[in-house]
Order: C-alpha cells, then structure tokens, then sequence
C-alpha cells in the first residue's frame, strides 16, 4: 500500500508532468486562459490517462514482448484509436458528459503527457495496478498544475501589465516560478 | 527560372529567423525545455528532430498524392513515428551515454507538434524539393533555439559549455538554471527579448511610413 502512495505522491507532486518533465507544455501554455476549461480539460486528460495506461500494460503485456521496436508505433495508434471509441461512446450515452470533456478528447491523445506516461510505466516496468495509480497521480498533477496558472492568469488579467512581457513570455515566468515552488516537494519523501 | 530560385531560398531561410519554429510560433515547447540543460543534450536533440522532420517531410512530399485525405494526419504520424524509432535505435548504438541521458524524450518526438504541423501545413501540398528545404530550415531553426537555450543554461548554471569549464574555479554556478525552473525562466526571457525586438520593429516601420506619407 505504502508503495502504490508513493508512486501516486511523486507523480502528483515530485515529479509533476507539466513542471518538472515539461510534458504537455502545449495545453498548458494554449487552454489556460479560463478557470473552468482548465478544470474540463485536466479531468478529461487523467481521463485519457488512466485509458492509456490499461492500454500500454495489455500492448506490453502481450503484444509487445515479441517486437519491442514496434513500441513507438503501437502505442500511438492503440492510444488514438481508443480514445476515439470511447469519444463515440461517450456522445452516444451522455451528452452533457460529451459537452463537459468530450471536445478535449482527440486534441489530447497526441499530447506528449499521453505518450510520455506510456513511455514511462513502461521504462520503470510497472505492473497493471501500479500503472493505474501512476496515471491517476500523473493527471491529477496535470490538472493541479493547469488550474494553478489559470488562476494566476485569471488575476493578471485585472493587473496592469507592460505589453512586452504580456503573452507566452509571462506565461512562462510564471511557470518557472510555479516550478520552483513545486521544487519544494522533492523533500517529501526520503527514498528517491 | 530566377523567381522559383528566390523561393526556394525563401522556404529554406524563413524557419531560421522569420517563422522559427520555437520563438514566433512557440511549437515544440516539451522537448525544447526537458533536454536543454546542456549543450550536447541540445545537439543530440536537434540532429534526431532534424533527422526526423526531413526524412518525413521527403517521404509525406513524394506520398502526398497517394494519402486519402480522410486519414492523412494517421498516415504522418506512423510516418514520423517510424523515422523516430530509426533515430532510437541509431542514438543507442552511436552514443549511448547521451542516449540514457535523453531518455523518454527521444521517442517523444513523435508528438512533437512542430514536425506534425510541417507536414500539415507545407510538405503535403508541396513538391519534394521544396518540402526538404523547408524542413532543413524549419529543423535549422530549432536547432538554433535549442543550442542557444542549452548554452545559456549550461554556462550560467554549471560554469561551462560543451564540459569545458570557463571561469575557473571561483565560479559558483547558478543551480536552479539547470533545474526544470531554469528552462522556463530563460525561455520566458528569450520570449520577452523577441517581443521587445517585434515592437521596435513595428515603431520603426511605423515611422518610416509616417515620414514617406508627409514627403509624398
């Protein structure tokens, strides 16, 4: 139990996708302009999350055993492809779901956090309940991380601030700044 | 004949500068920061992006009347993929330290946004010749970016570029650049300086059509 805590912990804190891999960079920067998408955005990505990383676990479970070069290739399109099944699903069985989180779905699944997480259960050979948990750390992190900067962007927004650093550039101090904060955290736990 | 020269060198030279792909469409953001703390990661880095974005803008380029409309983005992207796992494997047999160093950012090529978007946006409507120039230029221009952030952060955070120690022993590097923080920072301050450089531009060329509107 103790184990499965720490794999979430360091996947939502110590090593956050978005400020210490700087996985996903690219919602991160693009949809944190509002509360309340960043929110629908960062369930649907855990979302995701957690379909790939059942998904990873069966590919190198039974598949992936006999052509380990294919890794990249069979990730990509399993992902892609189940993500739009369960899409299709979801608009077909709840609507106000679909409009929740729906849109997000297919400009998730070529995010690098999507691939990146596979890559990585894989890499550190973890197991079917393990990768599960790593997910759900590893999307809630996103999300804690989204909804941080949104909220800051959503105060500068009322601030006066000069034009030359308005935009990306200040996004991306604050990021940095963010970072530094989450640095805090390595001290949590002892075992590295 | 000198016209479609002009535009050949025009697709070649404007990734470098005038649309780089990293500091005016801010693309390829992941790898750009994850890999960046030193300059040879930022070499190894830019070689298997600049492998891949040209392999795969020649082959999307000489395929594009062949892939069905409805699935091209599919078609690119096992294309890509392919040419990562090519550049993968190449890395772990040439130089495996920089290989373990880089780790998961070398299969995350594929998603990088910056190779997909070339092929989206120019390869699969032009000619092959045109396609490979552009992507030269486009991978030129990340290099660049990459380079110049991996040396930025490598002298300022360690004291050295390339490994060979420049100050001396009294240095006392600058940790934090070296650290995730670091990559935001000197990213966002890159940023600030190419806005700073887009307004003064502006107010010049404003100025100038002022002047030649009051002469005419």
């Amino acid at each position: 139990m103790g184990e499965f805590l720490w794999i979430f912990i360091s996947a939502l804190l110590v090593n956050n996708f978005v400020l210490t891999y700087f996985l996903g960079l690219c919602p991160f920067l693009g949809v944190s302009g509002s509360l309340d998408t960043s929110v629908r955005l960062g369930m649907a990505t855990t979302f995701v999350m957690l379909v790939t990383a059942v998904c990873a676990w069966v590919l190198n479970t039974y598949v992936l055993t006999h052509a380990p070069y294919l890794r990249l290739i069979c990730f990509i399109v399993v992902i892609a492809s189940t993500v739009q099944f369960i899409e299709m699903l979801i608009k077909k069985l709840s609507p106000a779901l679909f409009r929740a989180m729906g849109i997000f779905l297919p400009l998730i699944t070529t995010n690098c956090a999507i691939l990146g997480l596979a890559i990585f259960a894989t890499n550190r050979g973890y197991g079917f309940v393990e990768g599960i948990v790593y997910a759900l750390g590893a999307g809630i992190g996103f999300t804690l991380a989204l909804v941080l900067l949104a909220g800051l962007r959503e105060e500068s927004e009322l601030s006066n601030i000069p034009k030359l650093i308005q935009g990306t550039a200040m996004n991306l101090i604050i990021a940095g700044i963010l970072s530094m904060a989450f640095m805090g955290f390595a001290g949590l736990f002892s075992t590295a | 004949m000198k016209k479609h020269d002009n535009q050949a060198r025009d697709e070649l030279i404007k990734g470098i500068w005038r649309d780089n792909p990293v500091f005016v469409q801010v693309l390829g953001m992941c790898p750009m920061l994850a890999v960046t703390n030193s300059a040879v990661n930022a070499v190894a880095m830019g070689s298997a992006t600049f492998f891949v974005l040209v392999g795969s803008s020649f082959l999307v380029s000489s395929f594009r009347n062949w892939i069905p409309k409805q699935v091209r983005i599919s078609c690119f992207i096992i294309i890509i993929a392919t040419f990562v796992t090519v550049a993968d494997y190449t890395l772990l047999a040439l130089v495996p330290a920089v290989h373990k160093e880089l780790g998961a950012f070398i299969p995350l090529i594929v998603v990088n946004c910056m190779i997909l978007g070339r092929q989206e946006a120019f390869s699969s409507r032009h000619p092959v010749r045109l396609a490979v120039l552009d992507a030269v230029g486009m991978a030129g221009g990340f290099m660049l970016a990459l380079l110049s952030l991996g040396a930025v952060r490598e002298i300022l955070g360690e004291g050295a570029l390339f490994g060979v120690h420049l100050f001396g022993a009294n240095f006392e590097p600058w940790v934090i650049m070296i650290l995730p923080p670091g990559g935001f920072l000197t990213l966002g301050v890159i940023l600030l300086f190419f806005n700073w450089f887009k307004v003064k531009k502006d107010e010049f060329l404003a100025e100038v059509a002022s002047v030649e509107r009051s002469e005419s």
